[in-house]
């Protein structure tokens, strides 16, 4: 299959992205299977199918600038990344927490499986690492344990997203609406600057109110959010429509 | 044990890259606040690279920690599992809990049932130690599991308030020392 506009494939791994000079944007990515062809007339790539359960999200997007079109033929594509069965039965479902009817999805036995746990890190890197992030911006608490690593492989800063009065010095608020009333998110005033590509961290996505406030932040600072990235989505609760456009990347899905 | 000692060239980049602000959380408390330090990607991966060149190959299987930014990145590194310690009522499912004395009452650290093994070889990671206090309760968690504690290792430490003694005896390893002239 061609592409009409040219595609970069990042050598050191399969998945292809976008580049260019000026780092081309993420194009919004529904984390499901990628099928085939791409239209030589599209000028956006994904055609995206629902998949139970399991996603890889191979991200295929079309550089504008760089002109070389180079596309690699991955059969692959179709079946999800091999990583993703580890990763998803490493997650410990917890019935009742913090309060009947909820089923909660414990990642604490993921970081207790070290190949599963680097994998996890490694499908986030290879999605991002030549994609110009500059800022990852990780949620308190769990957010603290995937952005960080993240951060590091690919050279970006790390921006800790908190709860109130936890960040000494100045900071900058957005309050966000919970099941029963609300909280506020805080970050450091100069943390990010005007322009930085940001990418928001966090294990889950539920509603997405804590993810949408992060997102906010962000903005306020003239940021660019390139992407949400989660381990988990629990897709009923719809968190995806709720980040104002902003696309979101996750690894599985729960019930 | 300090690498600071030691006089590695990465320590002086990142000590500068750790702001002290003054009267945080109250009054008369000098803050480290190490937020500046990972706005500095060299200097975040030269802090992790310190504890990775000093732990790696010593069959360390489990890196436990109360803060979550230093202590994944090692655990990656080196090959070991990373155990959270949280506050009370955060970890879902089965917990031990540790209490233990604050300047001015008390505070509770949980471990997940089952996380450590007995016998695993351990390193307690947090950004500073202060009192000692913490590290201590996460000490006492994965010793009743029987675990071994070969190290606690911090990025900062406050040697004016005498943490470093209240460890019995384990061994601590620090980058940094913060002293109020």
């Amino acid at each position: 299959m061609q592409s009409g506009v040219g595609v970069c494939c990042s050598s050191s791994s399969n998945w292809l992205f976008g580049l260019a000079a000026a780092a081309a944007p993420l194009l919004p990515s529904s984390l499901t299977t990628i099928s085939f062809p791409i239209s030589k007339s599209s000028s956006s790539s994904l055609i995206t199918l629902s998949t139970p359960l399991l996603i890889s999200s191979p991200l295929r997007s079309i550089a504008s600038a760089s002109g070389s079109s180079q596309l690699n033929e991955m059969a692959s594509d179709d079946a999800q990344d091999p990583r993703l069965q580890r990763i998803s039965s490493a997650i410990r479902v917890i019935p009742d927490f913090p309060k009947p009817g909820i089923m909660f999805q414990d990642i604490t036995t993921l970081l207790l499986d070290t190949k599963a746990f680097k994998d996890t890190i490694d499908l986030f890197v290879e999605r991002y690492r030549d994609q110009n992030i500059s800022v990852v911006a990780g949620v308190e608490a769990r957010g603290f344990i995937f952005g960080p690593p993240i951060a590091l492989a690919i050279g970006a800063k790390f921006v800790p997203m908190r709860k109130p009065n936890k960040l000494p010095g100045e900071v900058i608020s957005e309050e966000y609406s919970l099941e029963y009333g609300t909280d506020k998110m805080e970050m450091h005033v100069g943390a990010v600057q005007r322009g930085d590509r940001a990418l928001v961290i966090d294990d889950l996505i539920a509603t997405g109110g804590t993810l949408c406030a992060a997102i906010k932040l962000l903005e306020r600072v003239q940021a660019q959010v390139v992407e949400c990235a989660c381990v988990i989505e629990l897709p009923e609760l719809k968190g995806r429509d709720k980040l104002t456009g902003k696309p979101l990347f996750v690894l599985v899905k729960g019930a | 044990m300090s690498a600071y000692r030691d006089e590695d060239p990465r320590l002086h980049g990142i000590k500068t890259k750790i702001r002290v602000v003054p009267h945080f959380p109250k009054s008369g408390i000098m803050f480290q606040d190490i937020t500046t330090l990972l706005l500095d990607p060299k200097a975040f991966k030269d802090t992790i690279d310190l504890f990775v060149e000093r732990y790696k190959g010593k069959n360390i299987s489990v890196v436990a920690a109360r803060g979550f930014i230093f202590g994944p990145p090692i655990a990656l590194a080196i090959g070991a599992k990373f155990v959270p310690l949280r506050k009370p009522k955060k970890l879902p499912g089965k917990v031990i809990s540790q209490e233990y004395i604050l300047e001015y009452g008390r505070d509770c650290l949980e471990m997940h049932v089952g996380a450590v093994e007995a016998g695993e070889r351990a390193i307690v990671v947090d950004d500073l130690i202060a009192t000692g206090g913490t590290l201590c309760a996460a000490m006492d968690l994965l010793e009743r599991v029987g675990a071994e504690v070969v190290e606690c290792a911090c990025v900062i430490e406050l040697p004016e308030l005498k943490g470093r003694e209240r460890l019995n005896g384990k061994p601590l390893y620090v980058l940094v020392e913060y002293l109020e002239v």
